[in-house]
């Protein structure tokens, strides 16, 4: 049995964006990078698997861009994935969810994976198509926003979440693609050993091209700040000083601190 | 411009918010029709051609089948823009149109930018303008974007059908187990991923008890344990809307703030300045709330002489 984990590296989204110079995309320095927040999710479901069946599926897990890439396909490898394929991109950032899927689908063609976990969306990007488009392109079976997922003898049961905590159950045979969703399980944290294990682990590099890179359906510009309106008030300063400005604001402008008034 | 919008409904109901699919009609300028697989009885007030299926042989949830009704009435209507709700139905159904009518597709539309549409980036903190280089696109808007004008009209209904067939099989609905009401409280503060610790959901536990308000949560709070999922405040929890809601290491994404943003007043304590909670804040306290939130709650029960 074969399982694919797409993840994307994301900056921590506690950073500080510029754009840069095109406007396309933010600009690089100062940011921390990590791993996709769902895609973690992605990679836990898919080890839990390999664990499930006593270790006989190979895990592979695919990531498209720069260099740097790599430090997070590491962390996949020393969650517990087999083996690493990066498709060496450094113009990701610019390619368009078209392309992006182009290269997964273009990778998995041939490999017949019986089921690909990706990430529900990215939370740079925020698309939540990539993981449709590879099962489009591949012609498999997709459920998207997983938050529930059982395997038995090749038929998968999958929940997936919609609006107002309502939760839909689905049944459905490999292959299949699940877009995987917060709350799905929890991720765990590599171990030491792990850790050194996941060094010896292979990690292909593939040219984008090698890998079938269409061309792009959009084009993106004025990546900018979002600017948010100017009507609340900012406090900073000694928390003691802020606490007493805040009571005395709420006095003001609300009602909550009025005896009785507690329903 | 022609403009096919795909309505959608949820548990047997029509989804209230396929108003905002017109309001993003109007605000383009485009000449509208609608798509619906839902029930006769429950018909949107909407003035234009409404291409219907049956939702009782075509499923609520049937992306295959409902992929091939909307392909039918693009094949009809010959739409430039194909518009979905950003929702559990339309970010699952967008993709599938667009890649079979190899348009590009822009997600979570929150505005109008020239020939292009503005969505947020990076969490809400940034955002783009993604213009489309295909004839047509396929758009999901995000909620609360576009205003919603009351739909009065009367549709032409055009009944269309395609194979309802489908390689995944839907078992049914299940709804949320325990239920904690936080409609009626007056004051909400809400603990987010920014406590840290498990430990510090007192100090918001406290901060509450002291307004006499209950506790809400984000979804990592939920998640991770912390707080009973009941408490989940967003598109994905409770919609609340309480006199006071404070919101506390909660950055802002759009999924949470849509459940709250009709509060009174909305006080958001955060280390980061730049968090977009700040635009839904009255008022922003930077800082950590380890220090802040026990100096307010002490504060309350001074006043209060110990609780209300
Ligand atoms: C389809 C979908 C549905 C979703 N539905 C929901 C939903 O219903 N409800 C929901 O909440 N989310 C929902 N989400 C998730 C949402 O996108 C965000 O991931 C989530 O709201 C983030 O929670 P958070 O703000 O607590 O955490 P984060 O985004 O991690 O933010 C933590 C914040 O805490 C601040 N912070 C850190 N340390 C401190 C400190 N010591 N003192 C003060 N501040 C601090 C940080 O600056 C940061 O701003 C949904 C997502 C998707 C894709
Ligand atoms: N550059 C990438 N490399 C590998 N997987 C990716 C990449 N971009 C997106 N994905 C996958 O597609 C999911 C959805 O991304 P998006 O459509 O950008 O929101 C992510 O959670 C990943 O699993």
């Amino acid at each position: 049995m074969n399982i694919l984990v797409c993840i994307k590296q994301v900056p921590d989204m506690g950073g500080r964006f510029a754009p840069n110079t095109f406007g396309t995309w933010f600009d690089d320095a100062g940011l921390v990078f990590r791993m996709n927040d769902c895609d973690e999710y992605a990679v836990e479901e898919a080890v839990r698997l390999k664990e499930q069946l006593g270790g006989t599926p190979e895990v592979t897990v695919l990531s498209i861009g720069p260099a740097r890439v790599v430090e997070t396909i590491r962390k996949a490898l020393a969650m517990g994935c087999d083996r690493g394929v990066h498709v060496d991109d450094p113009s990701a950032s610019e390619r368009d969810p078209w392309q992006i899927s182009s290269m997964i689908a273009g990778h998995a063609m041939s490999r017949q994976y019986d089921l690909i976990f990706t990430g529900m969306q990215s939370e740079d990007r925020g698309s939540a198509q990539v993981g449709v488009l590879v099962a489009e392109r591949l012609g498999i079976s997709c459920v998207t926003g997983t938050i529930g997922f059982g395997w038995r003898d090749g038929i998968v049961t999958a929940e997936r979440e919609l609006e107002g905590g309502l939760r839909g159950m689905m049944r459905l045979a490999a292959p299949a693609l699940l877009t995987c969703q917060q709350g799905l399980n929890t991720p765990r944290y590599p171990t030491l050993p792990n850790i050194m294990k996941s060094k010896k682990k292979e990690v292909a590099v593939l040219r984008p091209e090698e890998v079938g890179l269409d061309g792009s359906l959009s084009s993106v510009a004025g990546f900018r700040t979002h600017e948010h309106k100017a009507a609340g008030l900012v406090l900073k300063g000694d928390s003691g000083d802020i606490a007493d400005q805040v009571v005395a604001l709420l006095d003001s402008k609300t009602t909550v601190l009025r005896r009785g008034g507690v329903r | 411009m022609r403009a096919l919008l795909v309505g959608e409904c949820r548990a047997g109901r029509l989804a209230e918010e396929i108003s905002e699919l017109s309001g993003f009609a109007v605000a383009l300028g485009a000449e509208a029709s609608m798509l619906l697989v839902g029930s006769l009885d429950d018909l949107p007030a909407f003035e234009g051609r409404l291409y219907f299926a049956d939702s009782r042989e075509y499923g609520e949830y049937n992306p295959e089948a409902h992929k091939r009704l909307v392909m039918e009435a693009v094949g009809r209507e010959r739409p430039d823009a194909v518009v979905f709700l950003h929702s559990s139905y339309g970010w699952d159904l967008a993709p599938r149109v667009a890649a079979a009518m190899k348009a590009a597709q822009v997600s979570g539309v929150t505005g109008i930018d020239g020939g292009g549409y503005t969505v947020d980036s990076c969490n809400g903190k940034m955002k783009r303008t993604v213009s489309p280089l295909t004839p047509n696109v396929v758009l999901t808007l995000q909620s609360g974007a576009f205003s919603s004008p009351k739909l009065s009209g009367v549709p032409e209904v055009v009944r269309i059908d395609a194979d309802p067939g489908s390689k995944v099989e839907f078992l049914g609905c299940t709804q949320p187990e325990e239920v904690v009401d936080l409609s009626r409280a007056r004051v909400i503060v809400s603990a987010g991923r920014g406590v840290g610790k498990q430990e510090h959901v007192d100090l918001v536990r406290e901060l509450a008890a002291a307004f006499g308000g209950e506790v809400g949560a984000s979804r990592p709070v939920v998640d991770a344990g912390w707080l009973e999922r009941s408490r989940q405040i967003g598109i994905t929890g409770q919609s609340v809307a309480p006199e006071l809601y404070v919101a506390c290491g909660i950055s802002g994404a759009i999924q949470h703030v849509a459940g709250m943003k009709g509060s009174g007043f909305i006080l958001a304590v955060n280390t980061d300045q730049d968090a977009p909670i700040a635009e839904a804040a009255d008022v922003f306290v930077v800082a950590d709330l380890v220090q802040f939130l026990p100096a307010l709650t002490a504060r309350l029960k001074a006043r209060h002489g110990g609780s209300f």
